[in-house]
């Protein structure tokens, strides 16, 4: 019974070390999974999720929060971190399809010059300056509606992104398609 | 074992994975030589026939133009420029459905023939003389692109810098039914050699190769004779097989060289030209005729007379098809392109094109209709049929799983959308539409994480520059701090020098002369002091300009503001006396005093602050004042809220240090914004078109009021005040004659309450936030009594509120729980800008307390004055 | 020799692990998702069942067989596994992030695979020498690993496939586990004993 104890617990005092000595020889410092969550992130800086731009959201995903927030990812980005992350689709619920694409649009005859929209913009989309005529880069916008509210004679507005041939998705509709889900 | 060119001098030809054999229905119309037709009614030219950018437009509506005269110029190499295909006048730049099966609108130039044909100056280019770049222009000016169907500009193929070994000319045209490379080369070999040639002096190949499928002997046989002689030039017969005319498969076919993936042709050295491009080339160098026209095949059994036809670029498709005898099906389908690689048209109006090589008219008995689409049953003939070697069924289940990654890994991008899959699958599942899709997909998902890229790269620059400015002003604060400190340093060093100095100057023996002298100095400057204070209290008393340093004015002001009230007092009573107003307008003037007072005591603002916020709060006052009389309704709380809305808003836009023109802009901006708010609240149905005006309204004084540069605090501050009891006097009025509700006078006060917040400056010293906090008091008082006598539900006008801020009197005057009235609305506008000290607080809440008490004696006994 | 490359084959083919033996089911499903997933898989069993039988043969022959304490096997054989996939999963982290992301909670759930625990035991069973045992675990991995690799590929496949709503997903996978089974036991017979 004693030789029992005294074995196994030799035998565990032994992997002990071993197993020590491994984590020390074997450490790994950094931590490039929020990297990898931020890389699939939209980066439209948004804060639809609740967290003020899309790192901090990576890092709250990396840390355990769930993966579905991001309204501009749309299911795309939800598949992608459900991959990275090992979350199985099924448990998640979805959240809405991913909205038509829309960049804004300053009416500059309501204009006023007030420079509020260009502090709000987290990509810097917003060319103008104080009392000057204020304008959207519509390329580089990425329609993350943060720069509507602060204005304040209510000049900014969405408008969607018009087709062109070039992006033109060739009509699904017009042939019976069968999407099959992939589980 | 021979190289490849003497393999290829000795005629061998290779062969491609896959391919198929589809009944080739040339026979309708290769043997018709080309047909023309008489001009269309309206020619529709797209500004963009090609891969790239469209042409800068060079002509306006209402132009005559002349054939062959550009009406676009290429600005950059993408760009290649359109003519007009006849004389004509252009009458109108508009948008139409485009040649491309999205049949999206794009623009176009709409074109009214005037049937006289007549051409613009034309300049053979010399070819003994010209040098290459001079070729290039030439070939780019006369917008020569593509014509195998691609559209890719052709002056940059052949302007290809790189080595060139082989110039292949595809004349191979294996889709079925498509003749019109065929006819034109029986008809015009001669040009085409010249083209070739042309390229040839541009590329200098080691060898040309012009493929030929071998079901057109005719044109063999004349382009045999065009080229005989000329070394290193070969025509080859092909056998047929779709699709050897795609450009890597035809190089696969005549040279065994395979182009890598996701590479060109020209990275292998070879350079692939259609022949009817170099026909247009010929004729673009040596005759100076630009692209106007191609040869099209007109085909399709619902056509009486099916054959090819020189087209006009610009023509619509139903103008070509009539010309043929176009008998229309019910349900006909009209397809521009290929069967294979064509696409159906939405209607008749699309305009032939530069790529534009053939429209089919077919019955539903020739081309029918594709049946649904069943299961796979994983055959794999489509991955026999495959010219790129791809697995077209792997591909079709990834499509359907949008799995991207698999579809790269499987080189979708390689497929040249020919069609051979589908055409061979027995399911008749239309394998080509999911690939476009995917593709499609693909491409929308690489441009989005493109865009992702670069805002985050924008999003990081900002986060940088903030923290930048961040530390740069951080930076400053500390040098200028630093400099302050050294300032006061160097002051303190220099008082205590001097003090040292004066305490040297003492202890060392003054003689009895020096010392009188000294003590009559510093009496000379007491009685200066003294005299200049009378001066200045006298300039007080006389004028109201306040010329004086901060530290005069700071004891002037009280004086200056008692006098003021009681100036104002007596304005007052000289009104009432003269039947103006009712008796609550004198304690409207003693309330203005009173603000008024408080208004002066502002040792360390600067007089445009307060000019400003006085005159907004003076316009809004008036305009709610207007308001309130003009329609004297229910609504009136939304006019509050519009004029409330707006007073902070005007308030806001007030900035410390502007100067007079900016007054008007801050006008304009107030004025902009108040109108916005105003409209906003009249969208959402709570205020009447009165609002606007009223907003408007307050504007217009704002702007009225804001350029006033000199006018000193108090003058605006009273006026304001002023405007702000003139305001509650009539909302009162107007409740106390039973039209208002309750709450419109509560809300009036609370207008005037913010309005006189706003400018009071929380700098103010306490003892002069006492005396402003009596007079205020007493003032309250005697409003309060003239309201009571006047009605019984007013209990706005309470009290005996000794608070330090006149503001907070107001409020608290309202706080008054008078049964009927709902003072909970009302109780809150304390403005934020007091500063509440102990005493304060205390105060206000014994003056509430009295208040209170007040208002139920009051209430219980309305006769009598409290 | 030639009994190292008998015992090579029937431990891959004849008697496979997953196939014939049903071991190991649990990461067998869990990871042949996708073909990296299972490669990667199919790495890190090798590796643990290579080192656990060495492990515990020598942990049987110089602890638990002087001492007299065979009654232990069980548990000291679990403790030996633990440790090495343990360590396993140390170096994988070190040496490639990636496959450790991949493989994810896969990775220190080789403790529980039966597999693992299961060569270890029919080693005693069957009274392998040293390199016996060695080459036995070795072998059983690399069976294990062969099936993952073919269930995985084939999974993908069925991932896009029309199958019907009912068998969508594990059901349709362990039916072709099944019939995979089947198709492994024609082996039996290939190799004597």
């Amino acid at each position: 019974m004693i030789t029992a104890l005294w074995a196994l617990g030799a035998l565990a005092l032994v992997f002990g070390a071993i197993l020590g000595y491994a984590a020390i020889r074997f450490k790994v410092e950094a931590d490039p999974l929020v990297d990898q969550i931020d890389d699939i992130l939209p980066q439209t800086q948004c804060g639809q999720c609740g967290y003020p731009g899309c790192r901090p959201y990576a890092e709250a995903i990396a840390g355990g929060d769930i993966i579905t927030k991001c309204p501009p990812g749309g299911e795309a980005t939800i598949k992608k971190l459900a991959d990275l992350m090992g979350v199985s689709l099924d448990s998640l619920d979805q959240t809405q399809n991913k909205q038509e694409k829309r960049v804004a649009y300053i009416r500059e005859e309501d204009c006023i010059g007030c420079t509020k929209c260009i502090q709000a913009c987290p990509v810097d989309a917003i060319v103008g300056a104080s009392k000057q005529m204020h304008t959207i880069l519509s390329n580089e916008c990425t329609g993350c509606d943060l720069c509507v509210e602060p204005c304040p004679v209510n000049c900014i507005e969405m408008r969607p992104v018009q087709t062109t041939a070039e992006r033109w998705k060739w009509d699904l509709q017009s042939i019976p398609v069968h999407v099959v889900e992939v589980k | 074992m021979p190289s490849l060119f003497q393999q290829i001098q000795a005629g061998r030809i290779w062969d491609f994975h896959g391919g198929i054999h589809p009944p080739s229905r040339k026979t309708q119309t290769s043997q018709k030589p080309i047909d023309s037709y008489s001009l269309p009614a309206r020619l529709y030219i797209p500004q963009r026939q090609h891969i790239g950018v469209a042409g800068r437009v060079l002509v306006k509506v209402g132009d005559h133009v002349l054939k062959g005269q550009a009406l676009t110029a290429a600005d950059n190499a993408m760009a290649v420029p359109v003519h007009a295909p006849t004389s004509g006048t252009i009458v109108d730049i508009c948008l139409h459905p485009s040649a491309h099966p999205s049949a999206l609108p794009e623009p176009v130039f709409v074109l009214e023939p005037d049937g006289l044909e007549q051409w613009r100056p034309r300049h053979a280019l010399d070819m003994l003389h010209a040098d290459k770049a001079q070729i290039l222009q030439r070939i780019q000016q006369a917008g020569i692109a593509g014509m195998g169907g691609a559209g890719f500009p052709s002056h940059i193929k052949a302007g290809a810098a790189a080595a060139v070994d082989y110039l292949i000319i595809n004349a191979v045209e294996c889709e079925p039914y498509i003749t019109a490379d065929d006819v034109l080369m029986q008809h015009h070999s001669d040009t085409i050699v010249q083209g070739i040639e042309i390229l040839s002096q541009l590329l200098q190949p080691k060898a040309v190769l012009i493929g030929i499928e071998d079901d057109k002997p005719a044109a063999i046989k004349a382009m045999q004779q065009a080229v005989a002689g000329k070394n290193h030039w070969f025509v080859r017969a092909l056998p047929v097989k779709y699709p050897s005319g795609g450009e890597k498969q035809l190089i696969q076919r005549l040279t065994n060289k395979e182009v890598p993936s996701g590479r060109r042709p020209i990275d292998i050295g070879i350079v692939v030209q259609n022949v009817g491009t170099a026909f247009a080339i010929a004729q673009a160098v040596l005759e100076d005729i630009p692209l106007i026209s191609r040869v099209v095949t007109v085909v399709g059994q619902s056509l009486s007379r099916p054959q090819n036809m020189y087209a006009l670029l610009g023509t619509p498709v139903h103008e070509l098809l009539s010309a043929c005898g176009f008998e229309p099906q019910p349900s006909q389908r009209l397809i521009m392109g290929g069967p294979m690689m064509g696409f159906t048209l939405p209607d008749a109006r699309i305009p032939v094109v530069k790529t534009t090589n053939c429209i089919i008219a077919p019955t539903h008995e020739e081309l029918p209709v594709a049946g649904p689409e069943l299961d796979c049953i994983r055959c794999g003939a489509c991955t026999e049929a495959c010219p790129v070697n791809l697995l077209p069924q792997q591909l079709l289940w990834y499509s359907k799983a949008k799995d991207h990654t698999q579809l790269q890994a499987h080189n979708l991008q390689d497929c040249i959308e020919c069609g051979a899959c589908a055409y061979v699958c027995p399911s008749e599942i239309p394998l080509v539409h999911y690939y476009r899709v995917a593709k499609a997909d693909i491409r929308e998902t690489q441009r989005e994480a493109l865009k992702a890229e670069q805002a985050k790269a924008r999003f990081e620059a900002r986060k940088e520059r903030l923290e930048r400015e961040k530390q740069e002003r951080a930076e400053r604060n500390k040098q200028l701090a630093a400099q302050r400190q050294q300032q006061l340093a160097d002051q303190q060093k220099q008082q205590i020098a001097e003090a040292q100095a004066r305490t040297q100057a003492a202890t060392t023996e003054l003689t009895h002369a020096e010392i009188v002298a000294e003590r009559e100095r510093k009496k000379a400057e007491a009685r200066a002091y003294q005299a200049a204070k009378l001066a200045a209290e006298q300039d007080i008393i006389q004028s109201a300009e306040p010329t004086l340093s901060a530290d005069d004015r700071a004891e002037q002001d009280p004086r200056k503001a008692a006098i003021a009230a009681a100036l104002a007092r007596a304005k007052a009573k000289k009104a009432q006396a003269s039947g103006e107003a009712e008796s609550t307008s004198v304690e409207a003037a003693t309330v203005a005093a009173a603000p008024a007072l408080g208004n002066t005591v502002e040792p360390q603002s600067s007089s445009s602050d307060d000019a400003k916020k006085a005159a907004v709060a003076a316009a809004i006052a008036r305009a709610k004042a207007k308001k309130a009389q003009a329609s004297g309704e229910a609504e009136s709380t939304s006019v509050e809220a519009a004029t409330v809305a707006a007073a902070p808003a005007l308030g806001n836009t007030v900035e410390p240090h502007s100067s007079s023109s900016d007054d008007a802009k801050k006008a304009a901006v107030a004025a902009a914004i108040a109108r916005a708010k105003a409209k906003k609240a009249q969208a959402s149905g709570e205020a009447e078109s009165t609002s606007v005006e009223a907003a408007t309204v307050t504007a217009a004084p704002a702007l009225g009021n804001t350029v006033e540069p000199q006018s000193s605090s108090s003058d605006d501050a009273k006026k304001a005040a002023v405007a702000a009891a003139i305001a509650r006097a009539k909302a009162k009025k107007a409740q106390a004659s039973g039209e208002a509700e309750s709450t419109s006078v509560e809300a009036a006060t609370v207008a005037a309450a913010p309005a006189l917040g706003n400018t009071v400056e929380p700098q103010s010293c306490s003892s002069d936030d006492a005396k402003k906090a009596a007079v205020a008091a007493a003032i309250a008082r005697a409003k309060a009594k003239k309201a009571q006598s006047a009605s019984n539900s007013e209990a706005a006008t309470d009290p005996t509120q000794a608070d330090s801020e006149p503001p907070l009197a107001d409020s608290d005057a309202v706080l008054p729980p008078v049964p009927q009235d709902e003072p909970q609305v009302v109780a809150q506008p304390e403005p934020v800008a007091a500063n509440p000290s102990a005493e304060d607080a205390k105060k206000a809440a014994i003056a509430a307390a009295i208040a209170r008490a007040k208002a139920k004696k009051a209430a219980q006994n309305p006769q009598e004055p409290s | 020799m030639s009994e190292f490359l008998l015992l090579l084959v029937s431990a891959i083919l004849v008697n496979n692990f997953v196939l014939v033996k049903f071991l190991g089911l649990c990461p067998f499903m869990g990871t042949s998702k996708k073909l990296d997933t299972a490669l990667g898989m199919g790495l890190a069993t090798t590796f643990v069942m290579t080192l656990a039988s060495l492990c515990s043969y020598v942990a049987e022959q110089w602890v638990l067989i002087p001492l007299d304490l065979q009654y232990l096997r069980t548990l000291t054989f679990i403790l030996v596994i633990a440790v090495v996939v343990q360590f396993t999963e140390m170096v994988v982290h070190k040496t490639s992030p990636a496959l450790y992301r991949v493989l994810g909670i896969f990775l220190p759930l080789i403790t529980t695979n039966c597999a693992v625990l299961g060569v270890a035991l029919l080693n005693i069973n069957a009274n392998h020498g040293l390199i016996e045992s060695v080459a036995y675990g070795f072998g059983g991995a690399l069976g294990f690993s062969l099936v993952l690799v073919l269930f995985a590929a084939m999974r993908e496949r069925l991932a896009t496939a029309d199958v019907p709503k009912a068998f969508q997903g594990a059901s349709i996978g362990l039916i072709t586990a099944g019939l995979m089974s089947l198709a492994f036991m024609g082996f039996a017979g290939l190799v004597r004993g």
